[in-house]
């Protein structure tokens, strides 16, 4: 295909079998291209649809972005189940096969590295959010104690709102002692910055954001039961093709 | 817990990974924006989009 990029998922061994997916990003089928021990997983796209003018407008459009991102993930998290990954960030585009080639072979060692460093191990995710505790019953205005309704009144929002402060040092507190914890159980972790909640939808504040890499994730669950409470709430989502640990760093 | 595999998958939870994680390869199609600005174009689209059904 003349008019055509390649689009690139991930990097994986290349002795893995073949993702199990039909297809991926703009509908295009999956296939590898390898060289030595080490085989990207691509597609063919279009190279109007997929050049740099296009993809910068159509990052714009949230349609496009969320298809593209589910599409994308789809293929890794094939790839994921049938061997190490190391994905790699979305909207990677290349001329040809030739040039994927000479990435793979130009970074192999960084490549392999980031294999081992990931190979049987899978990302979890824990997301914390503030939760009111049970507030105290307002106690009752006191009618012999000569203030009027009007200070009453302001006493107990004083008193709300030095609860809620409370609450939200707490609630930071208690998000930062679980990610130690949680930290202290994984290989490797890393935090995101709290979602935007119009993003999330939700209406809690998020304390907490983060990707921990781990073998299994028991201790993981463990550690999340443990924490939960105390105007914390945590959330596991996962398993997790390791995209938040797989860098070309060297360790 | 949060299945992360299929449509289950939250949105906000993927964008995550994809637009601040993976492998940062410098390919032949060059989106020539930093990470940040990706992660904000994006961001804004999304926003702008729940806004405007929000507004219907």
């Amino acid at each position: 295909m003349a008019d055509a990029l390649v689009y690139l998922y991930a990097v994986t061994d290349a002795d893995a079998p073949e993702p199990d997916v039909e297809e991926g990003v703009d509908g295009a089928p999956v296939r590898r291209v390898g060289t030595g021990r080490l085989a990207a997983v691509v597609s063919s796209v279009d190279a109007v649809r997929f050049g740099e003018d296009a993809l910068k407008r159509s990052l714009e459009d949230v349609q496009w972005l969320e298809a593209t991102a589910r599409a994308h993930h789809g293929v890794v998290d094939a790839a994921a189940l049938a061997g190490p990954v190391a994905p790699v960030r979305m909207a990677t585009v290349y001329l040809d096969d030739s040039r994927v080639r000479a990435l793979l072979t130009d970074s192999a060692a960084a490549f392999t590295a980031a294999l081992d460093r990931v190979r049987g191990r899978v990302e979890w995710g824990v997301k914390g959010f503030a939760v009111a505790p049970d507030a105290p019953r307002d106690p009752e205005p006191d009618p012999g104690s000569g203030t009027g309704p009007g200070a009453s009144y302001l006493a107990r929002r004083l008193a709300e709102r030095r609860r809620a402060a409370h609450g939200h040092e707490a609630a930071l507190e208690a998000a930062e002692a679980a990610h130690r914890a949680l930290a202290a159980t994984s290989l490797a972790s890393r935090r995101y910055p709290p979602q935007d909640p119009r993003l999330s939808g939700r209406r809690e504040e998020m304390v907490l954001n983060a990707a921990y890499l781990v073998k299994t994730e028991g201790a993981l669950r463990q550690v999340v039961e443990e924490h939960t409470g105390r105007g914390l709430r945590l959330e596991l989502t996962g398993p997790w093709a390791p995209y938040s640990f797989a860098t070309l760093e060297e360790p | 817990m949060t299945p992360a595999r299929g449509q289950d998958v939250a949105l906000v939870d993927l964008l995550d990974r994809l637009l601040a994680g993976g492998v940062v390869i410098v390919g032949d199609v060059t989106i020539s924006l930093a990470d940040v600005d990706l992660v904000h174009i994006s961001l804004r689209a999304l926003i702008s989009s729940v806004q405007t059904l929000e507004e219907r």
